[in-house]
C-alpha cells in the first residue's frame, strides 16, 4: 500500500531511472556513446539522460524535472565527423551514435540583487546591473547554444539599447539552463539579464489584468465556500481520485 | 523612396529626438526610413585591430539584415554608426579573404555578398532629394538664426568613408542655408570633441568643448547643428562642467540638424527640443521660430 511508505520512499521511487530493469534481449537498435571519453553501448531510443543512467551513472546534480522545463540538465556534445560543439537538454534529446557527451552540473554566474520596487524602468537599468552586456560583439554564439531556440543575441542587443519589452518578450521561454553564459566570449550572463528585463517589464510595462481582482472578490463573496467545504471533508483516496480524473487543459 | 534604416542604440535611448526628427523630416521630403529588423549594436567604433575580425562581425551582420530585405543600401543618421558601418562595408567589399572568414564564422546567417552601400541621411538629402526641393518644403524659414554646423570626426574621416570634402565640407552649410538659416563658419567644425575621453577624463572633454563653443560664439554663432549623439553629449551636456571651469563662458544650445529641419518644416511633434542640457527654446522663441508656451 502506497499510504504506508514514507515520503522519502515515495520520492525515491518516483525518481528511479526509467531504464532500471530493462530487458536487453528485446532491444533491437543500439548506439555507442562516449561519456567523458568512455564508450558505452546503449539502446538507441533513450534520451541522453536515460542513456547516462543506463550506463550506470547516478545523477546527483544536472537533473531535475525530466520534462524540459527546469533547465537543470544542460549537456554539451560533439558528434563524429562534426566540428560543432552542440548544446542541449539531456532529458529532451535522443542519443545518437558516436556522441561525445558531458553533463554540465552548474553554471557559475552572479545574479545582481536589486529591489524591484525601487528601480526605475528606464533605458539604463539593465546596463546598471549588468554593464558587461556592452561587451557583446554580436558573435551569436549564445543563440547557437540555446536549447530553447531563443534569439539570445537579439535580446542581449535589445537589452543594450534599453528595450525592456523586447528583451522580456524574446527571453520569455528561457529556462535558465546557463548554456548561453557558458559559451559567451564576452562573459555575459544572458539569462540573468533576461530575467531582470522580464521582472521590470512585468512590473512597470504591463497593466494589471482584471481577472485576479475579480476572482478575489468572488472568493470573498463566498462563491466557492461549498466547493471548499466538500474538498475539506474528502479522504485521501477520494482526493487522489478526483485529482487524477480532473479536467486537464 | 523607401530606404532601409539603421537607427543604432543611442537613437533608442539618449538621442530619441534625433530619430524622431530625422524620420519625420525625411518623410516630409518623401523619403521613408524603414527600420531594419533584428539589428544589433554596430560596435560603436570601427575596430582598428587589423587581424581581429570578431570586431567586424557586428557591423557586417547589420548589412546582412539589409541584404535579407532585398536591398542594397542602408541609411544611417548617427555619425558614429555611419562611420563604423561604412568602413566595415568597405572592408568586406574590398577584402574577399576577410569576408569569407566572417561568413564561415557566421554560419547561421546567409552569406554576406559585400554589396550593401552605407549612406548618411545628409548624402541622401544632397544627392537625391536636392537642396532646392528642401527649400520648397520649408514652411517656417529659420530667418535670422545664426547656426554653426559641427561635423566632428566621423562624417568626414577617413577620406574613403567621408560624406564630403574633409577639409572644406559644404553639405551641412548648404542644408542649413536651404532651411533659411544664416550659416556661421568657424575653424573648429571638423575638430574632435574629445569623443570617449568623456568617460574617464571629463575635464579633457570640457576643455575641448570650451575651445569649440567659444570659437563658435566669437564668430557669431548662436546655436550648433550636428549629427552625432556623442558629440552632442560632449558639446551640450558637458557645458555644465565647462561653465564650472570657465566662469565667463556663455552657454550655447546644441541640436541635431534634423531638429532644425523639423522646425523649418513645421513638424511640431517631431522637434524634440526638450532633450537638451542647454535649452534651445529661449533662443528659438526670441527669433520668433517657436511660440512661447504659456504657463
Amino acid at each position: 500500500m502506497s499510504d504506508e511508505k514514507s515520503i522519502m520512499e515515495r520520492i525515491r521511487e518516483a525518481n528511479k531511472a526509467y531504464t532500471t530493469g530493462l530487458d536487453d534481449e528485446g532491444i533491437e537498435h543500439w548506439v555507442t556513446i562516449y561519456l567523458m571519453g568512455k564508450a558505452y553501448k546503449v539502446p538507441a531510443d533513450l534520451t541522453i539522460m536515460q542513456a547516462i543512467e543506463y550506463a550506470g551513472y547516478q545523477f546527483i546534480r544536472g537533473s531535475g524535472c525530466r520534462a524540459g522545463f527546469c533547465g537543470a540538465c544542460a549537456t554539451v556534445y560533439r558528434k563524429k565527423g562534426d566540428y560543432k560543439l552542440h548544446a542541449a537538454l539531456a532529458c529532451q534529446t535522443r542519443v545518437e551514435d558516436g556522441m561525445y557527451l558531458v553533463q554540465i552540473p552548474f553554471t557559475p554566474a552572479e545574479k545582481a540583487s536589486y529591489n524591484i520596487n525601487k528601480e526605475v524602468p528606464d533605458e539604463q537599468v539593465l546596463l546598471k546591473y549588468y554593464p558587461e552586456i556592452a561587451r557583446c560583439v554580436s558573435c551569436n554564439t549564445c543563440t547557437k547554444a540555446c536549447p530553447q531556440e531563443l534569439q539570445v543575441m537579439d535580446y542581449v542587443q535589445a537589452a543594450l539599447r534599453g528595450d525592456l519589452q523586447k528583451t522580456a518578450e524574446l527571453s520569455f521561454d528561457c529556462i535558465q539552463c546557463g548554456l548561453c553564459a557558458l559559451r559567451c566570449p564576452a562573459e555575459i550572463c544572458q539569462y540573468h539579464v533576461g530575467q531582470l528585463a522580464r521582472r521590470m517589464y512585468g512590473k512597470y510595462g504591463l497593466s494589471e489584468p482584471p481577472s485576479p481582482a475579480q476572482r478575489i472578490q468572488e472568493i470573498e463573496q463566498g462563491r466557492y465556500e461549498d466547493q471548499f467545504n466538500r474538498l475539506m471533508k474528502m479522504g485521501r483516496d477520494e482526493l487522489e481520485k478526483l485529482y487524477n480524473e480532473r479536467e486537464k487543459e | 523612396m523607401k530606404l532601409p534604416f539603421y537607427p543604432g542604440c543611442s537613437l533608442k535611448a539618449q538621442a530619441k529626438n534625433f530619430e524622431t526628427s530625422g524620420i519625420a523630416a525625411a518623410h516630409a521630403l518623401g523619403v521613408e526610413l524603414v527600420e531594419i529588423e533584428r539589428w544589433n549594436c554596430c560596435g560603436t567604433v570601427y575596430s582598428l585591430t587589423g587581424d581581429d575580425l570578431m570586431r567586424q562581425v557586428a557591423p557586417v551582420r547589420n548589412l546582412i539584415r539589409v541584404q535579407e530585405f532585398g536591398e542594397n543600401r542602408m541609411a544611417v543618421l548617427c555619425a558614429m554608426c555611419y562611420n563604423t558601418e561604412k568602413r566595415a562595408s568597405l572592408r568586406a567589399q574590398r577584402n574577399k579573404e576577410d569576408l569569407e572568414k566572417m561568413n564561415a564564422f557566421m554560419d547561421k546567417e546567409e552569406d554576406y555578398r559585400g554589396e550593401v552601400d552605407v549612406v548618411h541621411l545628409l548624402e541622401i538629402l544632397r544627392d537625391e532629394v536636392g537642396f532646392d526641393r528642401i527649400k520648397d518644403r520649408v514652411e517656417r524659414p529659420l530667418r535670422g538664426l545664426r547656426v554653426s554646423p559641427y561635423y566632428g570626426c566621423m562624417l568626414l574621416r577617413p577620406r574613403e568613408a567621408g560624406i564630403d570634402d574633409a577639409d572644406r565640407p559644404r553639405v551641412m552649410e548648404d542644408l542649413l542655408g536651404a532651411l533659411g538659416a544664416e550659416v556661421i563658419d568657424h575653424p573648429y567644425k571638423s575638430h574632435c570633441c574629445g569623443s570617449y575621453h568623456t568617460v574617464d577624463d571629463p575635464h579633457l572633454v570640457a576643455r575641448r568643448a570650451h575651445a569649440i563653443l567659444s570659437s563658435i560664439t566669437a564668430h557669431g554663432g548662436e546655436i550648433v547643428a550636428l549629427s552625432c549623439p556623442l558629440c552632442k553629449h560632449n558639446l551640450d551636456d558637458r557645458q555644465e562642467l565647462v561653465a564650472q571651469l570657465y566662469p565667463d563662458f556663455s552657454k550655447v544650445p546644441v541640436v541635431y540638424f534634423t531638429q532644425l529641419m523639423a522646425l523649418a518644416f513645421g513638424l511640431e511633434d517631431a522637434m524634440g527640443f526638450d532633450q537638451h542640457y542647454v535649452d534651445p527654446h529661449p533662443l528659438l522663441e526670441e527669433k520668433g521660430l517657436l511660440r512661447k508656451i504659456k504657463v
